[in-house]
């Protein structure tokens, strides 16, 4: 009944494994790149070519296949279903557009040998995590991801790149461990690691909130949900643009990915609404506290980072939203899909600010807002690209951001809890605060020194970040597609939300 | 079930004493080691897990060897940040003195 299309599910995670070992072992800098744009480019063919199938499955709530044909209580289970769609598909489009930048950023670097082989085994953690339906595998997705980032933020080679992969490193190991602890909690509950089982058995006794509460602080810590995030402005600051984006776009809403599944599905019984408005409100620190950070921030770059400290916090606002909203039936409902439609604009919008960011890097050989005066008449394209970025993070129409915040406002609203839209809507104000702030900068004319320094950017460096900038912006003319796909899923068994 | 009880309690004081280190301690070899007696710690509630029923379960050692292997190649990722600052600090120095 599946056809052969399922048989496709564990390449998901196989191109990038191959891609990942080939580059490692073709160690030349011209065949990798090649190699790494086809293989990036066949990853979102075969994510689209899983749309179809998908929709044509929504009785079974998703697409299943059981590694080596043992199936779910001892084998490995694959699971997609809407809301890993959703995520599989950012995240080839992102490589893809990626990978294009990094072949430009890396053209005169021998850095560039090392940066392939850890790029893909970072694709293969991202896709495991997304698909992964055992619990232990999640675990493993976790660590594959988190080591593969800790090397790609120590590439740079300076003592501060060390530092702030040292401390991402400790970090990374302490939330997974975290992780770890609530997985062996459960196993002892339930007996088994099956998302599905789990699902279905689970309740709401003191081990599983127990469990339910490490593996939130883990993942909340992987996640850089405040006050966890001080690891983040400078291991995102640090590291090469396309990584900062990919870490800033993709990896931490990996972990935020698995805490919507761990709440709303695996867990769902011990959630109690106490402790998802606890989360609402650490999200709504984060709005507040990112912001001022990001306004008081030195350099660009750090600013952008700290910019994902406060984006990052209205993805936690869904919490105690959908704990109002007992109607709650699929993941299509308004909270959900608001968080989800916020999640990919975040993730398209930062991606090309970080590009942006790394091009002026490039070109002025630093990142200090100070002595970025007058750029945008040398760097149009770039900072042309950071101002759309920009809009679409405040929430201007007709940006994706601003349907994303739309969304969320609409929840809220409907759900009578007033106190969340006046953070909203005040945290996009003083984001208007600090990217206008840049912007005011850059267009001072000055007729001083500034034409002196400032190096060529590639058109192949200038364009990728251009096309995700209007990528988020094309996000917000429809948001019907994003939340007929969330509807797929959530209905059956392995999808009962509470 | 008094054998399963001590591997835990135990198992959590370990816990405990990993976590404290990992915060408390300022040296990075200590916080590494503070890590990898968290590990421990884990894998010996896993451990006790295992041996609930009347025979041995073997998914929880599985989990355990697959944590080892993790827990090998993130101290050494660790270990070798820490070694890369320290040389970068002893060429600074070095370069001071001349």
């Amino acid at each position: 009944m599946m056809g052969p299309t399922v048989h496709l599910l564990p390449a998901l995670i196989g191109i990038p494994l191959f891609a990942a070992i080939s580059c490692l072992l073709i160690n030349n800098r011209k065949i990798t790149a090649c190699f790494s744009l086809a293989a990036a480019a066949l990853l979102l063919a075969l994510v689209v070519n899983l749309l179809e199938p998908l929709r044509l499955n929504t009785t079974a709530g998703g697409l299943t296949y059981q590694l080596g044909g043992w199936g779910a209580p001892l084998g490995i289970d694959l699971f997609v279903d809407g809301l890993a769609m959703i995520l599989l598909l950012v995240t080839a489009v992102l490589i893809l557009i990626l990978s294009i930048y990094s072949v430009f950023y890396f053209q005169s670097n021998e850095k560039a040998a090392r940066f392939w082989p850890l790029w893909w085994l970072l694709v293969a953690g991202l896709n495991c995590a997304f698909t992964a339906a055992d619990i232990f595998n999640i675990y493993v997705a976790l660590e594959l991801i988190g080591l593969a980032s800790v090397a790609l933020v120590a590439l740079d080679g300076s003592r501060a790149s060390q530092v702030a992969a040292l401390r991402y490193a400790l970090v990374g190991l302490l939330g997974s461990l975290l992780y770890l602890m609530g997985v062996a909690l459960l196993y002892r509950t339930y007996g088994t690691l099956s998302v599905v089982e789990i699902s279905s058995l689970s309740q709401a006794d003191a081990l599983s909130t127990a469990a339910l509460l490490l593996i939130t602080t883990g993942l909340a810590l992987k996640t850089a949900l405040v006050p966890l995030h001080f690891w983040l402005p400078p291991a995102h600051g640090g590291a090469p643009a396309p990584v900062s984006a990919i870490l800033s776009a993709l990896v931490v809403k990996a972990s935020f990915y698995l805490l919507i599944r761990y709440w709303l599905e695996i867990l769902a019984p011990a959630a109690a609404e106490l402790t998802m408005q606890l989360l609402g409100i650490l999200g709504a620190t984060a709005i507040i506290w990112g912001c001022l950070a990001a306004f008081r921030a030195r350099r660009l770059k750090i600013l952008v980072a700290y910019s994902t400290v406060a984006q990052l916090g209205y993805l936690f606002l869904l919490f105690p939203l959908v704990a109002a909203d007992n109607s709650a039936e699929t993941y299509g409902t308004t909270a959900i899909a608001a968080a989800m439609y916020f999640l990919v604009a975040h993730a398209l919008a930062k991606s090309a600010m970080f590009l942006a960011v790394g091009n002026i890097l490039t070109a002025y050989g630093h990142d200090e807002i100070r002595r970025l005066q007058g750029i945008a008449r040398q760097q149009p394209l770039s900072l042309f690209t950071f101002a759309i970025a920009g809009v679409s993070l405040i929430g201007l129409p007709p940006t994706g951001g601003f349907i994303a915040k739309w969304l969320l406002l609409n929840a809220a609203i409907s759900n009578a809890q007033w106190w969340w839209v006046a953070v909203m809507l005040l945290g996009g104000l003083m984001a208007a605060v600090y990217i206008f702030k840049v912007l005011n900068l850059a267009f001072i004319s000055t007729s001083l020194d500034q034409a002196t320094g400032c190096a060529q950017v590639p058109l192949g460096m200038a364009l990728p970040g251009l096309i995700l900038a209007v990528l988020a912006v094309c996000l917000g003319f429809n948001a019907e597609w994003l939340i007929d796909l969330l509807s797929i899923g959530g209905t059956a068994e392995t999808g009962t939300l509470k | 079930m008094t054998q399963d009880l001590i591997y835990s309690v135990t198992s959590l004081a370990l816990f405990g004493c990993g976590f404290y280190g990992l915060l408390a301690l300022p040296h990075i070899l200590r916080k590494l080691l503070a890590i990898n007696i968290m590990g421990v710690s884990v894998f010996m509630l896993l451990l006790a897990t295992a041996n609930h029923g009347t025979s041995i379960d073997p998914v929880p050692h599985a989990m355990v060897l697959t944590g080892i292997v993790v827990a090998v190649a993130g101290t050494a990722l660790c270990l070798k940040l820490a070694v890369n600052i320290n040389a970068i600090d002893q060429n600074e120095r070095d370069s001071n003195h001349q």
